[in-house]
């Protein structure tokens, strides 16, 4: 199997804070796994993420991508290889839905003919009717509508490595839900890797393959989400579990 | 009544040429300055958003300026410059300079960190996140600081009338010496259509600009 | 040197137009926060006519100076009446919108809660509305002072007097000192008055 990324001793630490924001991290992760990072705020699971694009450099360690080093490659290149969507979406205001997904396709300069097909496509993919989304502005779309148009403008120059951070994090619980399934169904049909961080424990373990587990820069536990429920490798990642359990306790309480 | 609206057409009458002149006259001096303020105040306010340091004493310095009555700063150019054309433009530009400086910087500081990292991790280079994003989330606010000045330049380029600019101001300065009330209201009226007209044509293109914030696709 | 001689031997017509010129712009500013307040109440009280008050100065803003001054002077006639009225009608934009924006704005948690503890409508804009938007009725008092100060200055040409007139008489009579000092006398009254009102503001939470 292709290893896809690669963290290697991986460190970056911010002015100011007391401890390092992603400390000593090294991670293997094969071509196709849909891993999720979860941790709370403050864990460096954000910091982790935008070092995979160079949004931010380490201060120490490699990041390697299919063999290559990214220290060694221009930033701007390295961002439009890999998709790229967060809670916030950014979606371009003054941009209809169909200008927003064309706008790495526009970087890499594809043929207009291309494009219109390409952006056909993804809306299908995402679940929106393209004759009735294309030409709408992100003002007139829902805030699941604008995730789906956000994750459809990440997909859109076929990268092979996707960046999600807590993608459905300001989404209503039902479309949250739905979206999760739909994404699921996304990375099944893809053979993409996707590396996807989320706080909400029930979201990581549902849709990772594996899942990273992150405390105060730290991974606390690196593993499928059986064995992590089976055997949290230490304290945090315990209460964690435990936490869950004590809500299914809840669950079953009331039925 | 009927004196007033019969001296009205009889002013019309005699000085069609004159009025058309100084319209003329009031019109270009404006939209000349308009673009001067423009080429100066807009990159002016992206190098404060570039040079953060030096931010504090360039808006500071037009927060001052604007401060300072326009008459004064009019009165001002005169015994530094001279009276004329040039004068004219140049203490019009310095009343102009600041909305549009302090509007652009306002516009460029509002643009959220999330849109903008958005664009650099699609692989915008930074060149491309000004042009495709910073500016034109910008513009609304900076377009704002353009009314602003427009109007400011308008009444000022009446007022320019005493320091040699020529423009509709004149009517109104001899009206007041001469104690003539169709010519108050001429150039008064004149001038405040035009000062509304162009308000008009900048909110009708903000309205075209914003377009999809109200959410009428094409 | 010849400035300072000047003004020595003019002391007191320096100090009559600043005098005068003060004196007009307070009682312009006085009149324009209070129809401002009771514009800002009616707007409070009735559904859109914040928005169309606001909309109607604005109108009446984007009208030069020089140009309302004419045109009140045939209805009006000249002097410090007309002075003052053209001043409250072009505060009122300034006053409204910052009104207007500062009762509105405040937190629509706090005033659901202050609804739900029976408040009425009247108190609820005296108790609740009103402390919580001081700062921004302050910054527009400050504004509309600062626009007052510049606006007066052209009154002069209709005869209000005040700084203005040591302007336009210095462009008639061709006499530097005059112009000068009036250029001097108005850009440090605004200078100064803001910074001071800057600094109050900075108290107010």
């Amino acid at each position: 199997m292709n290893t896809a990324i690669e963290f290697q001793h991986v460190t970056k630490g911010f002015k100011g804070a007391s401890y390092n924001a992603v400390n000593d991290v090294s991670l293997s992760i094969n071509e196709g796994e849909f891993i999720t990072i979860l941790g709370s705020s403050g864990s460096g699971k954000t910091t982790l993420l935008k070092m995979t694009n160079r949004l931010y450099d380490p201060d120490s360690g490699n990041i390697i991508l299919f063999g290559e080093n990214i220290r060694d490659v221009d930033k701007v290149l390295v961002r439009r290889r890999i998709g790229y969507a967060i809670q916030q979406v950014g979606l371009l205001p003054h941009m209809t839905v169909a200008q927003n997904i064309a706008i790495v396709p526009k970087l890499l300069k594809w043929d207009k003919k291309r494009i219109e097909a390409r952006a056909h496509e993804l809306l299908e993919l995402v679940g929106l009717e393209p004759k009735e989304f294309s030409s709408r502005y992100p003002a007139q779309l829902s805030g699941g509508q604008q995730q789906r148009i956000g994750l459809a403008r990440a997909l859109a120059a076929d990268p092979k490595i996707m960046l999600l951070d807590e993608p459905f994090g300001a989404i209503d619980a039902i479309n949250r839900l739905n979206l999760q399934d739909e994404l699921k169904r996304i990375h099944g049909g893809l053979k993409k890797t996707f590396l996807f961080v989320t706080h909400d424990i029930n979201e990581a373990l549902k849709l990772g393959t594996r899942v990273v587990v992150m405390n105060e820069g730290r991974v606390c536990q690196f593993d499928t989400p059986e064995n992590i429920a089976k055997n949290p490798a230490d304290d945090f990642v315990k209460s964690l579990i435990n936490s869950c359990r004590e809500q299914e306790k809840f669950w079953e309480g009331l039925t | 009544m009927g004196e007033i609206w019969s001296n009205i057409l009889l002013y019309f009458e005699n000085n069609l040429d004159a009025y058309l002149t100084m319209l003329q006259r009031h019109t270009s001096l404006s939209l000349r300055v308009l673009a001067i303020a423009i080429c100066i105040g807009m990159p002016m306010g992206i190098l404060c958003i570039l040079f953060r340091k030096q931010q504090k004493w360039i808006v500071g310095f037009f927060q001052v300026l604007r401060i300072i009555p326009s008459l004064a700063v009019l009165v001002l150019s005169i015994r530094l410059l001279g009276i004329g054309m040039g004068p004219a433009i140049t203490a019009l530009a310095f009343l102009a300079i600041p909305p549009i400086l302090m509007n652009t910087v306002a516009g460029l500081e509002e643009v959220p960190f999330f849109m903008l990292e958005t664009a650099k991790g699609m692989g915008m280079t930074e060149l491309q996140v000004w042009i495709k994003v910073r500016l034109p989330l910008a513009f609304p606010l900076i377009l704002a600081g353009v009314k602003t000045a427009t109007v400011e330049i308008v009444a000022s380029a009446t007022i320019a009338a005493l320091i040699g600019a020529g423009g509709l101001g004149q009517i109104i300065f001899q009206g007041l010496s001469v104690r003539r009330t169709e010519l108050l209201l001429i150039g008064g009226i004149s001038v405040a259509v035009l000062s509304l007209t162009a308000v008009l044509l900048l909110d009708l293109l903000d309205c075209f600009l914003q377009r999809y914030k109200r959410g009428v696709s094409t | 040197m010849e400035l300072l001689r000047f003004a020595q031997r003019n002391y007191n017509l320096l100090l009559r137009a600043l005098v005068e010129h003060i004196q007009l712009v307070l009682i312009a500013l006085v009149l324009s926060v209070l129809l401002a307040g009771l514009l800002t109440l009616v707007a409070m009280y009735f559904r859109g006519a914040g928005s169309l008050l606001t909309y109607i100065f604005s109108i009446v803003y984007s009208i030069p100076s020089i140009a309302l001054f004419a045109l009140m002077i045939p209805v009006l006639g000249l002097g410090r009446t007309t002075a003052i009225i053209v001043l409250v009608l072009y505060n009122q934009f300034i006053l409204l919108r910052n009104f207007i924006t500062g009762l509105g704005g405040v937190d629509s948690g706090i005033v659901e809660a202050a609804t739900g503890m029976g408040m009425t409508k009247s108190q609820l804009i005296f108790r609740v509305r009103l402390p919580l938007s001081l700062k921004p009725i302050f910054v527009g008092i400050r504004l509309a002072l600062v626009s007052t100060i510049a606006i007066a200055i052209i009154a002069a040409f209709i005869g209000a007097g005040g700084i203005g007139l040591l302007i336009t008489i210095g462009l008639e009579t061709g006499n530097n000192n005059r112009i000068i000092w009036g250029v001097i006398l108005s850009a440090g009254l605004g200078i100064i008055v803001n910074g001071v009102l800057v600094f109050i503001e900075k108290k107010i939470k």
